[in-house]
């Protein structure tokens, strides 16, 4: 290490490069691990999306799947802004209720497909008192699916790995 | 000797130049030093060097080749090391053998030597294909050797996930070529770092040492004298842990030596600021 690197580094103008390194392998690794295409991958995103929005109003824009690798065990971390949650979830695109008990969804949003999101965003704003937080305060869903690489390993935890949208 | 109490482990990288051979050589004396007998089996059929790093390069009749064709018998082709009689080299075949050579075949040379030895080393080629696959399909544990390097740590990552899609284990990893000043700098992958990545125990480590490359001149591995350089004393400690000793592991960082890496550690000690 020459005195000008050793400076740089006292006053915080440059990583050291072995934190590159772990930076850099970690993430080619997690794609490595991961035996999804890329087209693969977005088709999933896309699902993953239409699933959410049928409960929550998301912001779109700012969704973010990707993949991550801790300990041979890569998850996949989706962090969703919320932007409201629905009063009552949007049918599915196969015409199956979502969940027992729920009442049907609101006349004129029937034929609403999930995946379309200028229709979504017709859909009545909640009642008051079930109001959510909107704006840009929004919330944050994340969903996680391990894929133990490895026998024994623990599930992939993903809670704790949001970054704040 | 039993056939069950032998050990037959394969040696592998994914990546070339890491010192796999070098360290299939070491360990095999060292381990063979300990009372053990060893074999070694040169898997890397196209690009052959064990031979060459044991210095049996001018004493090889017949290989792994006669054997599988049962020209010869086993033991016609097995070359014992004259200093260290406890191990044995198989010698690799032409490379033609290549286009022939079936996992069956490796499993078949690796059962007659585990009845013969207590630890069957089979030094793997470089890269994942079918030649990497027929050594692994011999082995029933396996030893990666990687560098703190990112090409290095992710082709081992790509053979880690191949030896537990075989059900091979334990698979344990061994840090080559590690430099205690660079790492100390942070300007190199560390130890724990490498090892968190791959997910594997840490069998040990071995530091960078030009004494390797005048031992590889010479054909002569370092662990079969009593030199105590760096890289002899790794080899060493290895093998006394894959013999089952509990050996610490050095930290490589405080095997810096001088005095600017003196001063150095002495500042990050007391103000703790990188």
């Amino acid at each position: 290490m020459t005195l000008i690197d050793f400076l740089n580094r006292l006053l915080g103008r440059e990583k050291p490069s072995g934190t590159m390194a772990r930076e850099r392998l970690q993430l080619v690794l997690a794609h490595d691990r991961s035996d999804l295409n890329p087209e693969l991958l977005e088709q999933m995103r896309r699902e993953i999306l239409e699933v959410v929005q049928r409960y929550v109003e998301i912001d779109i824009e700012s969704c973010d799947v990707s993949l991550e690798t801790e300990d041979r065990v890569t998850a996949l971390l989706a962090n969703l802004p919320i932007r409201r949650a629905r009063p009552v979830p949007l049918p599915r695109p196969d015409g199956g209720t979502l969940s027992e008990g729920s009442s049907p969804p609101e006349p004129g949003s029937a034929d609403a497909t999930p995946a379309d999101e200028e229709t979504a965003a017709d859909i009545p704003a909640p009642q008051d008192g079930q109001d959510q937080d909107s704006g840009d305060g929004s919330e944050t869903v994340a969903t996680t699916a391990g894929r133990a690489l490895e026998e024994g390993d623990a599930a992939a935890e993903g809670g704790e790995e949001q970054e704040d949208s | 000797m039993t056939s069950t109490s032998a050990r037959t482990i394969l040696i592998c990288s994914g990546k070339g130049g890491v010192g796999k051979t070098t360290l299939t050589a070491n360990l095999g004396i060292a381990l063979a030093r300990l009372g053990h007998t060893v074999a070694v089996l040169d898997a890397d059929f196209g690009l052959r060097n064990l031979d060459l790093l044991l210095g049996l390069e001018n004493r090889i009749v017949y290989t792994a080749q006669e054997v599988l064709a049962e020209s010869c018998r086993l033991e016609q082709a097995l070359v014992r090391h004259k200093q260290e009689p406890n191990l044995s080299l198989l010698p690799a075949g032409n490379p033609r053998m290549l286009e022939w050579l079936t996992p069956e075949d490796m499993q078949k040379i690796a059962g007659q030597l585990a009845e013969r030895f207590n630890y069957v080393l089979i030094d793997a080629p470089a890269g994942v294909e079918q030649g990497f696959r027929n050594a692994a399909a011999a082995a029933r544990e396996a030893i990666v050797v990687t560098n703190p390097e990112v090409s290095a740590v992710r082709d081992a990552d790509r053979v880690i996930g191949l030896l537990h899609s075989m059900d091979i284990a334990p698979v344990q990893l061994i840090l080559n070529r590690v430099r205690p000043q660079m790492m100390a700098d942070q300007e190199m992958l560390s130890v724990d770092e490498i090892s968190d990545m791959l997910a594997l125990p840490l069998l040990g480590l071995v530091l960078e040492d030009q004494k390797v490359i005048v031992s590889t001149n010479r054909g002569e591995p370092l662990t079969l004298g009593d030199s105590s350089t760096p890289a002899a004393r790794g080899y060493r400690n290895i093998a006394r842990r894959l013999a089952g000793e509990s050996v610490p592991l050095i930290d490589p960082t405080k095997e810096r030596r001088g005095l600017r890496a003196r001063l150095l550690n002495k500042l990050r000690q007391t103000t703790g600021l990188f």
